[in-house]
Parts: C-alpha cells; sequence; structure tokens
C-alpha cells in the first residue's frame, strides 16, 4: 500500500487552479523530488498533503489518514508527517534542545527524560550534538535548517516533506543540509522534497516528478527522467541546469 | 432597574451642545496648530540645533509626556498669572493644550526625520539648498507620510484631551454637557449625547486628515515637487 | 483655614500619590485580563465577535476619558447603582485602557510571523498550544516596551479622576490649593511628583524598545 496517494486533487485561488487535478503515488521507503518552475504549484501541493492548505476536489490518503475537501481536523495526521521549511521558522525564543523537545512533549505527551535522550540522537543523526543549548540565531543558516530538520524527526514521522530546504542557503552550507537529507534518505525514510538542486535530486531521489502550470506533467525513475525528457518543457527547463 | 431614558430634556438643551461643540473645534483646533508649529520647530532643533539647545528640548518633551495634561493646565491657568500674565481660562487653555501636543508632535516629527535616508538631504545639499531649504523642499513631505497615522492618532489624542479643561471652566463641549446635566438632572443621557458628539467629531477630524494626507501625498502636481524632482528617484513620488 | 505650602502639605501630596499608585495598578490588572481575552479573540475569534471588539474599541478610542468617567460616576447611578468614585473611576479607567491595550497586544501577536504559526502547526500542536509555547511568549517579548510605555498613559490619566473628587495626587493638589492660595507651588510640586513616578518607566520603555520608536499619547 504506497503511503501517500494523491487522487485528482485541486486546489484554486478564485479562478486561478493552482493544482489541476494532481495524482501521484508515493511507496513506503520512496525518496520523491519534485521539480518545475517557480509558481507550478510545488510548494502548494506539499502543503496540502500534511493539510496546511485545504483542497478543493479529489482526496490524500497518507499513511492511513484520508484528507478531502473541508477535512478539518489533522493533528493526528501531522503527528506522523514531518514537514521542513524553506525559512527554517524555528523558535528563536527557544534553544535547539527546547525546540527539539517542544512538540513531543506537548502533543505526544512524552515524558521529559525520553524526550532529551530523543533530541540527542536526531540532534547526532544532523551532525549537531553539540549545539543542545544553542538559541537559533546563534547559528548558521545550514545549522538552523539541520535543527529544523531534526525538530521534525523527533515526532518520528512515517513521512517527511521537504519545501526548497536549501533555496536560503550559500553553497557552502547546502551541501551538509544536502548530506543530512541524503543520509535519511538512505537509512530509508519516505520523502517528498521539492528542490531545484537538479544534480541531488537525480542522485538522491529514485523518483523525479516535474509539475508544470499546476499539473503532473511528466514523473519517472529520476535517472530516466533527467537524462531522457520526453517532454519539450521539461527538456527546456532542465536544459540550462546540465551545464 | 427600571430606568427610563429621557433624551428629550436633553435634547432641548441643543443649543448648549452646539455651542460646546463649536467651543471644543475652536479649541482644540488652535491648540492643533500651535502644537504642530511648536512640534515642527522643537523637532528640527532636535536633529539641527546645537547641543545646548537640544537638551532643553529633550527636557521640556519629558517633562511634558511624564506629567498629566490636567496638572499642565492647572500649571498654566494658575502659574502664568505669576509672570504677568493674566489670561482667560480659554487662552490659558489653548496654550496647555499647544505645549502638551507640541512635545509629542515634536517627537513624532523627529522620527519622520530620521527615517529620511541620509543620501536624501545629501543630495539636497549637494544642490546647493541651505539645510533649512532641505528641510523645507526635501525632508518634510516624506517625513510627514511616514508618520503620518502616529501623527493623526495623537491629533484624536489631543481632541479628546482637550476635554479636561473643563476643570479650569474654559469652554468646551464637556463643559456644556455638565451645565446640562446640571439643569436637566439626565446624566446618563447627557453625557452620552456628549459622548455622540466626540465620537462624530473624531470621525470629522479623522476625515479631515485623510483628505489632508490625499492633498499632500497623492497630488500630481508636477510643480510642487519641482525641485524634490531634480533628486534621483525621491520618495516624493507617489502613485495614486 | 489657610496654611502655606511647606513640608507640612506633603503628607497630603504623598497620599494622593499613593492613592494614584493603587488606581493605576488596579487599572492595569483590570485591563490587562480583558486585553489578553480581546486581543486573543481579536485575532483568533469568530468572525462577528472580531468586529464586536474591533467596534468596541473604535469606540472607546473615539471618546473621551473624562466622558466614559462621568458616564460611570453621574450616570450609572441613575440605573439604581451607586458608583462610589474610586468604583467608578477603575471602571472607566478599565474600559478605556483595554480598548488600547488590546490595540497594542494585537499589533504584537499580528506581529509573530505566520511561518511560526505553521511551524507549530505542522508539528501537530493544537492552537492553544500553539498560543502558550509559540506565539505568545514571543508577542509577550514585543509587548514590553510598548506595554510599559502605556502604563505611564495610565498613571497620567488617573489625573482626571480628580474631576469626580476622588482624592488621588492631582486632587490633593486640588485640596491643599483651596487651603494655601499657592497654585504654582502645589501644582508644580505635584507635576514633580508625576514625573518621579513615569519618568523612570518611560525610560525603561524607551529601552526596551532600543530607545527608537516615538511614543505617541497625551
Ligand atoms: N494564498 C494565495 N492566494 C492566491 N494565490 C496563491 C496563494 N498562494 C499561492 N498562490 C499562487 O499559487 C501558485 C503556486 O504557488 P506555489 O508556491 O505552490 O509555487 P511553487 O511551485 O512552490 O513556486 P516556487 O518555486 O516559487 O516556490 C502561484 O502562482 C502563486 O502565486
Ligand atoms: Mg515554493
Amino acid at each position: 500500500m504506497p503511503a501517500v496517494q494523491l487522487n485528482n486533487i485541486k486546489k484554486c485561488y478564485g479562478a486561478l487552479c493552482v493544482l489541476d487535478g494532481i495524482n501521484l503515488s508515493v511507496e513506503p521507503r520512496d525518496v520523491v523530488a519534485v521539480i518545475g518552475q517557480s509558481g507550478s504549484g510545488k510548494s502548494t501541493m506539499l502543503r496540502c498533503i500534511n493539510g496546511l492548505e485545504q483542497i478543493q476536489g479529489g482526496s490524500i490518503d497518507i499513511v492511513g489518514h484520508r484528507i478531502e475537501p473541508g477535512t478539518h481536523s489533522l493533528r493526528s495526521l501531522r503527528k506522523e508527517v514531518g514537514m521542513v521549511f524553506q525559512s527554517y521558522n524555528l523558535f528563536p525564543h527557544l534553544n535547539v534542545a527546547e525546540n527539539i523537545m517542544l512538540a513531543p512533549r506537548v502533543v505526544k505527551n512524552v515524558p521529559k527524560p525520553e524526550a532529551w535522550e530523543t533530541a540527542q540522537m536526531v540532534l547526532k543523526q544532523v551532525g549537531l550534538a553539540d549545539k543542545v543549548g544553542a538559541y537559533p540565531d546563534e547559528l548558521s543558516g545550514g545549522q538552523q535548517q539541520r535543527v529544523a530538520i531534526a525538530r521534525s524527526l523527533a515526532m518520528k514521522p512515517k513521512v517527511m516533506l521537504f519545501d526548497e530546504v536549501t533555496s536560503a542557503l550559500d553553497p557552502q552550507l547546502t551541501g551538509e543540509v544536502l548530506k543530512t537529507i541524503a543520509e535519511l534518505a538512505a537509512a530509508g525514510m519516505t520523502m517528498i522534497l521539492v528542490t531545484h538542486e537538479m544534480g541531488f535530486a537525480r542522485q538522491v531521489a529514485n523518483r523525479t516528478v516535474f509539475m508544470y502550470k499546476g499539473q503532473i506533467w511528466e514523473e519517472g525513475r529520476s535517472e530516466d527522467l533527467f537524462s531522457a525528457p520526453k517532454t519539450p518543457e521539461l527538456r527546456s527547463f532542465i536544459a540550462p541546469n546540465l551545464k | 432597574m427600571a430606568y427610563q431614558m429621557h433624551f428629550g430634556p436633553v435634547l432641548d438643551r441643543a443649543p448648549e451642545f452646539v455651542d460646546g461643540t463649536i467651543n471644543t473645534i475652536l479649541l482644540s483646533g488652535q491648540g492643533i496648530v500651535i502644537g504642530l508649529a511648536i512640534g515642527l520647530a522643537v523637532a528640527i532643533i532636535r536633529v539641527e540645533g546645537p547641543r545646548w539647545l537640544d537638551r532643553i528640548a529633550v527636557a521640556y518633551i519629558e517633562i511634558i509626556r511624564n506629567t498629566p495634561l490636567l496638572v499642565q493646565v492647572f500649571l498654566f491657568f494658575f502659574g502664568l498669572p505669576y509672570i504677568g500674565l493674566r489670561l482667560s481660562a480659554d487662552t490659558s487653555a489653548i496654550i496647555a493644550i499647544s505645549f502638551n501636543l507640541g512635545a509629542y508632535s515634536a517627537e513624532i516629527f523627529r522620527a519622520g526625520f530620521l527615517a529620511i535616508p541620509k543620501s536624501q538631504i545629501e543630495a539636497g545639499l549637494a544642490l546647493g539648498l541651505t539645510r533649512l531649504q532641505t528641510i523645507r523642499y526635501v525632508v518634510i513631505v516624506p517625513a510627514l507620510k511616514v508618520v503620518f497615522p502616529a501623527l493623526t492618532g495623537q491629533l484624536t489624542l489631543t481632541l479628546l484631551g482637550s476635554s479636561v479643561v473643563c476643570a479650569i471652566s474654559a469652554s468646551e463641549l464637556t463643559l456644556a454637557a455638565s451645565k446640562v446635566e446640571s439643569l436637566t438632572f439626565r446624566s446618563l443621557e447627557t453625557f452620552l449625547v456628549a459622548g455622540a458628539i466626540y465620537v462624530t467629531l473624531t470621525f470629522v477630524f479623522r476625515f479631515t486628515y485623510w483628505l489632508i494626507s490625499l492633498w499632500l501625498f497623492h497630488r500630481k502636481d508636477p510643480a510642487r515637487f519641482q525641485i524634490a524632482g531634480a533628486l534621483p528617484h525621491g520618495q516624493e513620488r507617489v502613485e495614486a | 483655614m489657610i496654611q502655606s505650602f511647606g513640608f507640612s502639605s506633603l503628607p497630603i501630596l504623598l497620599y494622593g500619590a499613593l492613592w494614584t499608585l493603587i488606581l493605576s495598578a488596579s487599572t492595569f490588572v483590570a485591563a490587562g485580563i480583558f486585553s489578553l481575552i480581546f486581543a486573543l479573540l481579536r485575532v483568533l475569534g469568530p468572525k462577528p465577535v472580531r468586529l464586536l471588539i474591533a467596534g468596541y474599541i473604535e469606540l472607546v478610542q473615539a471618546t473621551p476619558l473624562l466622558i466614559l468617567l462621568f458616564l460611570a460616576y453621574y450616570g450609572l447611578s441613575f440605573l439604581g447603582y451607586y458608583f462610589p468614585p474610586l468604583a467608578a473611576a477603575v471602571i472607566s479607567l478599565t474600559l478605556y485602557a483595554t480598548a488600547f491595550l488590546a490595540d497594542i497586544w494585537r499589533g504584537c501577536i499580528e506581529a509573530i510571523p505566520k511561518q511560526q504559526w505553521e511551524a507549530a502547526d505542522a508539528l501537530a500542536m493544537s492552537t492553544p498550544q500553539k498560543l502558550r509555547y509559540v506565539i505568545l511568549p514571543q508577542a509577550f517579548r514585543i509587548s514590553l516596551g510598548p506595554t510599559v510605555g502605556f502604563l505611564v498613559q495610565i498613571v497620567k490619566n488617573t489625573s482626571v479622576t480628580a474631576l469626580i473628587s476622588f482624592v488621588e495626587l492631582t486632587r490633593a493638589g486640588q485640596l491643599l490649593n483651596n487651603m494655601t492660595f499657592q497654585p504654582f507651588e502645589v501644582f508644580l510640586t505635584v507635576a514633580a511628583m508625576y514625573f518621579i513616578i513615569c519618568y523612570p518607566l518611560s525610560y525603561y520603555s524607551e529601552y526596551l524598545q532600543g530607545g527608537k520608536r516615538a511614543r505617541s499619547s497625551t
């Protein structure tokens, strides 16, 4: 059974349909890269998957939950789906450990010692074990993003969503974040990642989806998609990136 | 509990309310004009003036802002005779309100001046304008635009704050209402009517400020920005 | 009885100052409770509630405190309640202060970027949890400076209660003036006492706000 399945979902702002009948199926342990021009609806799709945006048509099945137009109570779903944002969105008034422990403690009622242990574990996973006590504004962008990933991991999600998590970073810091994500992929995490890093998508994602004007224009194994794009739109999209 | 409201006897006193309203408009109108003039002068002193004058300006601002208007009214009313100025309650009230607003608006104007990029002022000076000319032609309008909401908020507080001068029997709306109240014994109705007039006045004043802002900031009259227009892309140009 | 203004007059003024402080503190506590509720409902409540609160804020901000005070003191007693000056003072000051403080705090809550809400959302937090752990602690920090600044306004605003004969600092000054006929000395001292209460608060407020913003208020 797929971990995530989008069935013909629609999302419109007034007359503008940002998602226009999206079908997508993600198996457990899949790593799916989502690429496409700015404004093609990549973020919107990701935000619909964990209910930050309401859908207007179709349905989403995700790790045993179903989202339909009008679905409201999404908290139980969000406990199992992690999301990492382009702008990190760490809580600036909490230090790294508190950022990571907050949701497990208050949402899942995990006892403090256990939450603390998890925090240390996930921090080690992202290579920041020595930053437990730091505040977000004391960290570089790359470090903040890795803490955000750790914060998400601490909820022990079954699926993780990444929305252009490196596009606010300069190239040097991008590398460390991508490395973290690649390690997660290797560890078998199911992931959907919107990215502008074509090389990374090709390497790490086993499947890639190309979005164009609110639709999934082309999809397939990353290897095939990048080496032999079928549609002219995808060809012209990836052409400048191949240099 | 079973209180019957009777606005009749209160509304029979309409002439008193009308007088009071006119007096409040005159009182706060004069206070606003003089107060803004003081505020502008003090703000220029704070930004451009010599250090000793700046010190005095700061002292003035802090003293006014950290004491109640009512006490200031008493001080001007009772204190001015000491220096040989015997003024009517109305005049004392206007003076007190003006000095009060002067302090608040000075800080608002100053914030506006400081919000204007240095390059704008340098450009003005580079064109051979004096500092005061630069302020007059280059700085004031964009600075006003930045602080306009804060300024009009302050003017509303001044309008409504003017009610306290009834304490020295200066003629204005609240004093008129108190008189009506003592004649009709209809306290609730009287002060409800007075409150409604103040609310209306507030919105009328705000509407006026809005018109002024249109006139100041959205005019497409090219002559107005003749001098500023010579500068590299001033913020004076506002798309309507 | 005519006496002259001097050190012997100070106890009256100090007594008045004490009541100014009591009145200010009660107003701040009461207005603080209402303002928190109003600010939250103004941001998160259902539309009719949001409009109602916005209307309240607009209306009270367009009314002089003195009129509210007279309504509470003279007006409501006709409804069959007798409001002693203290009660009328606290009620009207609270109504008035809430309209401003709720507005200030709403601004602080709205100043928290929506990404913070979303991050908390994505972590499956409930609305009370988001407020309690993520939004309000941050909003609280931003609000400190303006709130302390508003405290100065409250202290100064308590002076109008002198006009319903509530004996606080300004009224104490009036009474003393009636005894001494030395208004200038008396009110200068009264002003100095207000300054001593208010200036440290103003200074602290400015410090909390990085000394940048101009305060605006009477
Ligand atoms: N709240 C909104 N109201 C109206 N239109 C919106 C809203 N949010 C997004 N859109 C529109 O939806 C479209 C898709 O936006 P989305 O953010 O999903 O694009 P994207 O593929 O993630 O682009 P990018 O690469 O720039 O992040 C855009 O045209 C955007 O303008
Ligand atoms: Mg996006």
